[in-house]
Parts: structure tokens; sequence; C-alpha cells
């Protein structure tokens, strides 16, 4: 992957002339590079990664549901998930090989709202033949990114 | 009570300044020789389990047999060198002690030794505490703080030394040396009756070609004590674990000394050591981001006014700040108590070098661009 990727992978927000600096490009060509990289879809989005759990008045819910389903003819498992992941509850939707087809990441206000749209959306589909909902208790770690507190840097601040 | 030996060796006026340093809590520091990662969390995991199966005994003298056969096998892939575990490795507790064992293997007093300046701290040190003459090989910023073989030369005929210590990547100036021109060093060298202790701690942080092994070059290592660890590459300071490879009868006389002085090095950073060699994933991931932080470093460095030479390995820059009309010792304390940003006096790693500071970057970009901004004012109001 090409450096800039690999920069705003981690940092969506660095400033491009710091993002010029460290890749030895002029800024104009960063910035040229990236709105191709936008235009191409290899971009899709700059989001910030919230740790929800650190907020006090702000409770949310997350649940991964497993779906079996069955696949139509000619359009196979795509037009089914485009029916599920088209709701705006589902946050993620992967098809996997498996014991289920679909994997889904649901976040809610709170178990009762998922729990509607598990019964209510989700499970009467025709093409569903059976969900299986897991709650989340305690995220540690998402998107690569380490969510419970690390400890402080143990290193002296001076050494040969 | 104290020896003469030990009370000649001087910890010089920067043993306040670190004490200033660390008595500053929000400092952002420079100043730091080790890198800023944590041990690969596969080489933790390692030592982890290597505790709970109950391996807290000592290994053979020597070291793990697993792990010399490990590092032969690493030597014979990367640089096709070929040492016995058997009896031309010895892991040690670190380079350091790797080191101090070499030159008293082979040092009688007032036995000469050459070290290349700016020298890391613990080379001239360890000569005298050994009884022997250290004999200072200047490097000039202008040659990009790389041996004038010339100078050398003179040196080699005049004093006849024991032995050199060489060490690239460098610290504090993380130049290296291209092949060809260590096989120039080694023209110079190869028909001196002298040993070459090399210490290559720094060979996996190395940014152009790659890294060349002195023992390596034709003929060079039958005189040559290969000192390297894992301290630095692999972010493992804490470990303590180090290794030397050389003629038989020199790792014979090291070991000798070990065994009664070290016995062995712990057995959790042998079994984490013998991991490590495995962590070229991780090694590789930490070295790019060194290299991102060099090459913004560098640049911004040169951009506010202290000329810097481009370092080609290891974690440091050594900029010159001699138009400031300051010293080093009093540059580093105003920089420190003005701006809060710690980087090490020059004179630490050689007398004459009060011209210069030592830049570490292991350190985040984040604090690594503060750092600059907080360094271009301080310059402003000088
Ligand atoms: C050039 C050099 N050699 C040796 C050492 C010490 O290494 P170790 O941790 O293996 O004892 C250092 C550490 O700063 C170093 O910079």
């Amino acid at each position: 992957m090409d450096d800039i990727l690999e920069i705003l992978e981690n940092n969506a927000r660095i400033e491009i002339e710091h993002l010029a600096k460290l890749t030895r490009k002029r800024g104009e060509e960063v910035k040229k590079m990236i709105k191709n990289y936008e235009k191409r879809g290899v971009i899709v989005k700059y989001k910030t990664v919230i740790n929800k759990s650190r907020l006090r008045d702000e409770r949310s819910v997350f649940a991964l549901i497993e779906v079996r389903v069955t696949p139509q003819k000619d359009v196979g498992f795509d037009s089914i998930a485009q029916r599920i992941y088209r709701f705006p509850e589902v946050r993620s939707c992967y098809l996997l090989s498996g014991t289920y087809d679909l994997l889904l990441f649901l976040e809610g206000k709170d178990i009762q709202e998922i729990a509607n749209f598990v019964s209510e959306k989700l499970a009467p589909l025709s093409s569903v033949k059976g969900t299986t909902s897991h709650f989340m208790l305690k995220k540690y770690k998402e998107d690569g990114v380490i969510l419970v507190k690390d400890g402080k840097n143990k290193r002296l601040a001076v050494t040969y | 009570m104290v020896s003469k030996r030990v009370k000649k060796v001087s910890h010089s006026g920067i043993r306040a300044f670190f004490d200033l340093v660390l008595g500053m809590p929000e400092v952002i520091s420079l100043g730091v020789g080790e890198p800023d990662f944590v041990t690969p969390w596969r080489v933790r995991e390692k030592a982890i389990t290597s505790l709970e199966e109950g391996f807290t005994s000592y290994t053979s003298n020597k070291g793990l047999k697993v792990l010399r056969e490990d590092i032969a096998y690493h030597l014979k892939k990367k640089y096709a060198l070929r040492y016995s575990p058997e009896d031309e490795i010895l892991i040690t507790t670190g380079v350091s002690e790797g080191l101090d064992l070499a030159l008293r293997a082979i040092l009688d007093p007032k036995d000469k030794v050459i070290v290349v300046s700016p020298h890391y701290v613990a080379y001239p040190a360890l000569v005298e505490l050994n009884l022997g003459e250290v004999l200072f090989l200047q490097t000039r910023e202008k040659e990009g703080f790389k041996i004038n073989t010339k100078k050398l030369e003179q040196l080699l005929v005049k004093y006849k030394p024991k032995a050199m210590i060489l060490n690239y990547p460098s610290n504090p100036t993380g130049i290296t040396y291209t092949e060809n021109e260590l096989k120039k060093l080694w023209r110079v060298l190869s028909d001196k009756e002298m040993l070459i202790i090399s210490d290559e701690i720094y060979e996996d942080i190395f940014y152009k070609e790659s890294h060349v092994c002195f023992a390596s070059l034709k003929g060079a290592k039958k005189k040559v004590v290969l000192l390297n660890g894992f301290s630095k590459g692999c972010a493992m300071t804490g470990f303590r674990i180090g290794y030397a490879c050389g003629p038989k009868e020199i790792i014979e006389a090291m070991m000798k000394i070990h065994s009664f002085g070290m016995l062995c090095a712990p057995i959790i950073s042998q079994i984490a050591a013998s991991e490590a060699l495995k962590a070229k994933k991780e090694i590789n991931l930490m070295v790019k981001e060194y290299k991102l932080r060099r090459d913004f470093i560098v640049k911004e460095l040169n951009r506010i006014g202290l000329h810097t030479v481009m370092p080609e390995g290891a974690f440091y820059c050594f900029s010159c700040i001699e138009k400031f009309k300051l010293g080093d010792l009093d540059f580093a304390k105003a920089l420190l108590l003005q701006e809060n940003v710690a980087v090490i006096p020059g004179s630490a790693f050689g007398i004459s070098y009060g011209g210069f500071i030592r830049i570490s970057y292991a350190n985040t970009l984040e604090n690594l661009k503060e750092a600059v901004v907080r360094i271009e004012r301080f310059l402003k109001n000088l």
C-alpha cells in the first residue's frame, strides 16, 4: 500500500503539509493523489473511532447477529444481503463461510431496540432461515485500535 | 575505598543534566536511547509462556543451544556467515556485557584500543575500566562522520593498538557504511595484528540497501568479534539479551569470564530472543515507522537551522549547533527549561563534539512535530 494511504488509515486528520513532508512529495501532488484515491473509491470515507463506553450519558448496545439464509436463484446471496444491509440499524454486514451465512453488527439504544429489529424486521424476511444474537459485553479492540487504555510510557526520559 | 581505576572514569557534568530532565514530568524527550515501541507481542507472549512452563533455571554458560543455533542460522542466511553454535557464539546479557567481556578477554594494562568518535558512551569507559588506553579517532561532520582511512592508518602505524571498536549504524550519528566503504576500511586493517570489535546492535534499523556485517568481508572473520543483540531492532532493552560471535579462542576466553561473573544470561530472555529472530514482520513495521520519522525530523531540523547529516540507520541524528554560540550543555539546559524539550549534549559522545546535540527520533510523530515547533521558537529567541 502507498505511504499516503498507510498514514491516512491511521490518522485521517493529518495536515496535507505534514503528509507531504512525511512522504517527501509536494503538497499539491499529495492533494491530487488523495483526490484520485477518493474518485477511484479506494478512500471511501473518513471517520472517527469513538469509544462510546467512555461517554457517561450516552449508552448504546452492540450486537452480533448470525443469519442463516436461503440463497436465491441467479443472484445468490447478494440480493438478500442487500435487503438486510440497507437497514440503517445494520452497521456492518459480511458474508461468511461456515455454519451461518451473514454476520451483522448492530447498534441500538438498548437490548429491546435490537430485539425488536431482529424479531420484527429481520426474522420475518422470507429468505431468512434463522438468527442467533450475541450481545457485546465489552470492546477491547476495534479496527486494529486497542480501546482499553494502555499503560503510560515506561521509558526513562534520557538514556545514552 | 573506591579503586583509582574506577575513580578515573568520569561521569562529567551531564549526569546533573540528566537528573534535571528526570525531574521534569511533562518534557518531550528527544534524549532517549531506546525504542518507544514495546517489545512485539509474540515475543512477550513467548516470555510469559516460558514462565508458565517453569523455565526459571540457569542455562549452560554459553546460553541455550537452540538460541545459539537460531543465531547461527540467522547469520548464515542474512550474511552467508558461518559461526559454529558450539564454540563461536556466546549469549550475553546485552551487547553491554559482550563489549566488556571482549575487552576483558584481550586487554593487558596499557594496551591501546581505538574508539571512533563521536562514540557510544560506554566504549572509552569500559576500555579504561579494563586498564586499557583509549585512542580516539575523531570523525568530522564534513566527512559525514565517517572514518578517514588516512588518519586511521596513522594511528595504526604509530600506536599498534590491540583492538578497535567499530559501531555502525552509529549511536550517536546514525551514519553507517556501504560495503565498499567497509572494504576500504578492511584493506587498512587487514594486515595488522589486532582485533576488530564490531558493535552492530542497530543492524535491523537501516534505511537504505541493507546492513553489511563486518565479519562477512573476505578474510575478516578471524579478526572480528561481532557484537549484537535484541535491544534495538526488536525493542527489547529491558530483556538484557545479546550475543557475541568470534574466533574460538576469544569466545572461549570471554566465556570463562562470563561463567564466573554472570553465569548465564536470563533464561526467559534467551527464550524470548529465539522468538525475536522470527519477528521479521514486526521489526520491519517499526523500521518503516522510524524511516517516516527520520525523513520528517531531518528535513525539519535542517529547515530551522540545525544542520544535520542524513542518518542512514539507528534512530538518532547529530545536529550542529556551532553557529548559536552556546555550549552544548547550556544549549540543552536552556532548551529544556524554556521549551520543555530534552536533547543530549554532544560532548557526552566525545569531548570535541560540544558543537552538537544528539536528537533521538524514537518518539511519536506528534511529539516530534511539537518538538520542532518548540525548537524553532527557541532558536528564534536565542
Ligand atoms: C551502540 C550501542 N551499543 C550497545 C548498547 C547497549 O546495548 P544492550 O542493551 O544490548 O546492552 C547501546 C545502547 O544504547 C548502543 O547504543
